[in-house]
């Protein structure tokens, strides 16, 4: 989660750029007055902008202490000298079933993700259910049986839960929350302000699948190749990457928002640039194509079975063939380096050789139809 | 409002009385009306707009500018083989 | 993906941004009219290829920038009530009205619901037969023709329910108003290339003659925006001013009939108000009395809605190119996509939101 982002830049003016032009620009004035903010959009839910002012105006605020206030994507507290990760996650995903996965899966993954994106070995999850007045069996049984596997795949049993029923249209069907405790890998410390310029930047495979998979069964799309969900539970690559070399200063999985996303709440917490190569981004085919269709971004869009990791320079190539050598990164690949340049910005060299922003998210990806 | 992308027509029905496409964009099939097309055949390429094929893509014009433009490319890349972006002043 | 990826073509794009320079001997200053135009400008950082030889003005072409506020607070005046369902693209509904945007009506209970067709409005019209169903028409000329063929089906398959409030704009109108004002610094066009596709050349090649200023229609990849900029360079080099194609694999001289004759049988054109510039005489295409059944406009009583445009901002000099988004004090403070103060920052294809976006890294704000 990231702290307050750059949208507010210090208020020195720019340069215009024709002479001919009057300097004095104080006859203008756009009055056209700011919407109310007094309800919750869609739009905070999306990982982007949005989500951070609700953390900086409500949450933090009023529940914020030295662990919170860190806003990693796992707390990492001490018991006894052992230290704990421990995340929690909700799932509210509509289809609750698509390829490549489900609602119970996904809960699984994502949870057992976040953990290891803190360096922590996962140990134990927990499961709530929020049911639909309404909501199948079939459909719960599906659902809690694909869990149950997720988690005997994962090797981290389900210890608790909980399961209430609200009426009919108060949910989705269904809604799960699940939470992780892991034990912290010694000697590891990874954290979202750890990264320094000269760090290189990895991705451990295609992005956007996830996304595109859930986009295709709500539109009707049709593929010639089915895209699936990429949910998978990483804590083996993870561990495997660390087995190999332990100069990674961070790991995150780019989930809501998507790469961008995640790139820009790093760049914010440890007060850096970063500078993308767009042609070494990977992206499947398919996915490019619905993307190009529907007017999004593939940047923008999110993964459940991927990571970046932010890398010191000399352990760079170890940490790629690393990733490269397990079936869950075999199409990991290097796409930028952290930079003093632009702090707190993410920039992206085009194809072309340009430059441009890869900016944080206002609300939700709207389709571009224009 | 403009965003339109070409695709090819992979198959070509009538359905509820307008003339419908199976159109493929890269991996992707998605529908579009042929309406505005009547000439479009199976195998060509059109753009679409909101679900609507405004034009069949001219095929031979396109090869005729394009091996220009790609001369052109080749030949830059000749004088300026690092192909480096200018200076900015 | 073909005829799409060619003409992303990194050398071939570097090479014509090297003749562009080759050949200009001033810095010329074009205007390129759609905003799918800019965004390809804006996305691969076309400007800074071209360095001094060109200074690239972004039109008005962004048809949710310039939709007026009025028919905005109409179209949440509509999701507001509870037996509509209002069907709208998606960048419409983070457009701010006079006090909120249909994002907030959604938030607070409004049935609103976005598609990337008119046939889905059509269709959920069918699968919904007691909900009135409003779709929010807005575009161009390249969008009235599906726009057209909504009303045409919903007519044919008799359905009571489905109604388009409609908020289209035609560009020639505008170009027109542009070129006309004493303030203009535009020297050559980039004409909308999906646009022409529909309408065909001649309204522009009109343009061309009255003004004596060169335009080529383009399409909206790098490739083809660069081969468009690098004719009117040409053109103006050697002291032309004609009307030329670089987008001829889509775009014929007299445009696409059907298309045409399915606007012509639904709409017809009379003066509209564009947000942030002012009324444009014969610029607004609205549905022709015959439809008057699929007019929200006539169907609900819209009438008491009006709304001040604010009084001065600098959003008509951006959308009239004769200001840059950076010149404006608000740029990326006050004014951001997120909290848009005016027209060219709401949509992603406005030139506000486009710099904004893409540019500001290279701008000190």
């Amino acid at each position: 989660m990231p702290r307050t982002t750059n949208t507010n830049a210090t208020s020195s003016h720019s340069e215009p750029v024709s002479s001919d032009e009057p300097k004095d620009l104080t006859a203008f004035s756009c009055p056209v007055p700011l919407p109310a903010r007094e309800r919750i959009l869609l739009g905070h839910g999306s990982g982007g902008k949005l989500s951070a002012d609700l953390l900086q105006q409500i949450f933090l605020p009023a529940l914020g202490n030295p662990v919170l206030d860190r806003l990693e994507d796992q707390a990492i507290v001490s018991l006894n000298g052992t230290p704990l990760a421990i995340t929690t996650d909700s799932f509210v995903v509509k289809p609750l079933i698509f390829r490549g996965g489900d609602i119970g899966s996904l809960a699984v993954h994502g949870t057992v993700n976040d953990l290891a994106m803190g360096g922590a070995e996962p140990l134990w999850l927990s499961a709530a259910f929020i049911l639909e007045e309404g909501l199948p069996l079939e459909t719960l049984k599906r659902v809690v049986t694909s869990m149950h596997q997720a988690a005997v795949n994962a090797g981290v049993p389900i210890i608790t839960g909980d399961t209430k029923v609200v009426e009919k249209g108060s949910a989705d069907g269904l809604f799960i929350n699940t939470t992780g405790i892991g034990r912290v890998r010694e000697g590891v410390s990874l954290s979202v302000s750890n990264a320094q310029p000269g760090d290189v930047i990895l991705v451990s495979g295609f992005l956007g699948d996830h996304g595109i998979a859930i986009l295709a069964e709500r539109e009707g799309l049709q593929f010639e190749t089915q895209v699936n969900s990429d949910s998978a539970p990483l804590h083996a690559l993870v561990a495997h990457l660390l087995n190999a070399t332990q100069e990674i200063r961070c790991l995150r999985d780019p989930t809501r928002g998507g790469l961008s996303s995640t790139l820009n709440e790093i760049a914010a917490s440890s007060r850096v640039g970063m500078e993308l190569d767009e042609t070494a981004i990977p992206v499947r085919e398919e996915v490019r194509g619905a993307c190009e269709m529907l007017g999004l971004d593939p940047l923008y869009v999110a993964n459940e079975g991927k990571l970046v990791a932010i890398v010191a320079p000399a352990a760079a190539q170890n940490a790629l063939r690393a990733l490269q050598s397990h079936p869950l990164g075999k199409d990991a690949a290097m796409i930028g380096r952290v930079t003093t340049d632009h702090p707190r910005m993410v920039v992206l060299r085009t194809p072309l050789g340009t430059t441009r922003i890869v900016d944080m998210l206002a609300g939700d990806q709207l389709p571009r139809i224009c | 409002m403009c965003l339109a992308i070409p695709g090819k027509v992979a198959g070509i029905e009538e359905k509820d009385g307008i003339r419908t496409g199976r159109v493929q964009f890269g991996g992707i099939i998605r529908q579009a009306c042929l309406d505005f097309v009547p000439e479009a055949k199976e195998g060509d390429y059109v753009l679409v707009h909101v679900g609507f094929a405004i034009s069949v893509v001219d095929k031979e014009e396109a090869e005729r500018t394009y091996a220009l433009l790609e001369s052109m490319g080749l030949l830059e890349e000749e004088l300026a083989p690092d192909g480096a972006a200018p200076a900015e002043s | 993906m073909k005829y799409l990826d060619e003409y992303r073509d990194a050398r071939i794009a570097r090479a014509l941004a090297a003749e562009i320079r080759r050949r200009s001997s001033r810095r010329w200053v074009l205007m390129e009219i759609c905003g799918g135009q800019t965004h390809t400008l804006m996305r691969y950082g076309i400007d800074e290829l071209l360095g001094d030889s060109v200074e690239l003005v972004h039109g008005p072409g962004c048809p949710v920038c310039v939709t007026p506020l009025e028919i905005i607070d109409r179209a949440i005046s509509l999701a507001r009530r509870p037996e509509v369902t209002l069907v709208s693209y998606g960048d419409m509904l983070r457009v701010p009205g006079s006090e909120t945007d249909l994002f907030h009506v959604k938030a607070e209970g409004g049935d609103v619901r976005i598609v990337y067709s008119p046939t889905d409005a059509v269709n959920l019209a069918r699968t919904l037969p007691d909900r009135k169903v409003v779709f929010f028409a807005i575009g161009f000329e390249t969008t009235a023709p599906a726009h057209a063929m909504a009303v045409l089906q919903a007519e044919w398959l008799g359905l009571r329910n489905f109604s388009l409030l409609v908020s289209h704009v035609l560009v020639p109108p505008a170009i027109r108003t542009l070129l006309g004002s004493a303030k203009n610094r535009v020297q050559g066009f980039i004409a909308p290339g999906h646009v022409c596709t529909v309408v065909g050349c001649r309204d522009y090649e009109e343009l061309v003659r009255e003004f004596r200023v060169p335009m080529v229609v383009g399409g909206f990849e790098p490739v083809d925006l660069l081969e468009a900029i690098r004719m009117l360079v040409i053109q103006l080099e050697e002291g032309r001013a004609e009307l030329q194609n670089q987008y001829v694999r889509s775009v014929q001289y007299e445009g696409n009939r059907p298309a045409q004759a399915a606007i012509a049988r639904v709409f017809e054109s009379a003066d509209r108000k564009w947000r942030g510039i002012g009324s444009i005489p014969e610029s607004g295409l609205f549905l022709k009395p015959g439809y008057a059944a699929y007019d929200a406009e006539r169907l609900f009583d819209l009438a008491e809605i009006c709304a001040q445009e604010p009084a001065e901002c600098i959003s008509a000099e951006v959308l009239l190119g004769h200001k840059k988004p950076t010149d404006c004090t608000a740029f990326g403070t006050r004014c951001t996509p997120g909290k848009p103060l005016g027209a060219p920052m709401v949509s992603s294809e406005g030139a506000c939101a486009a710099y904004y976006q893409y540019k500001r890294h290279l701008v000190t704000l």
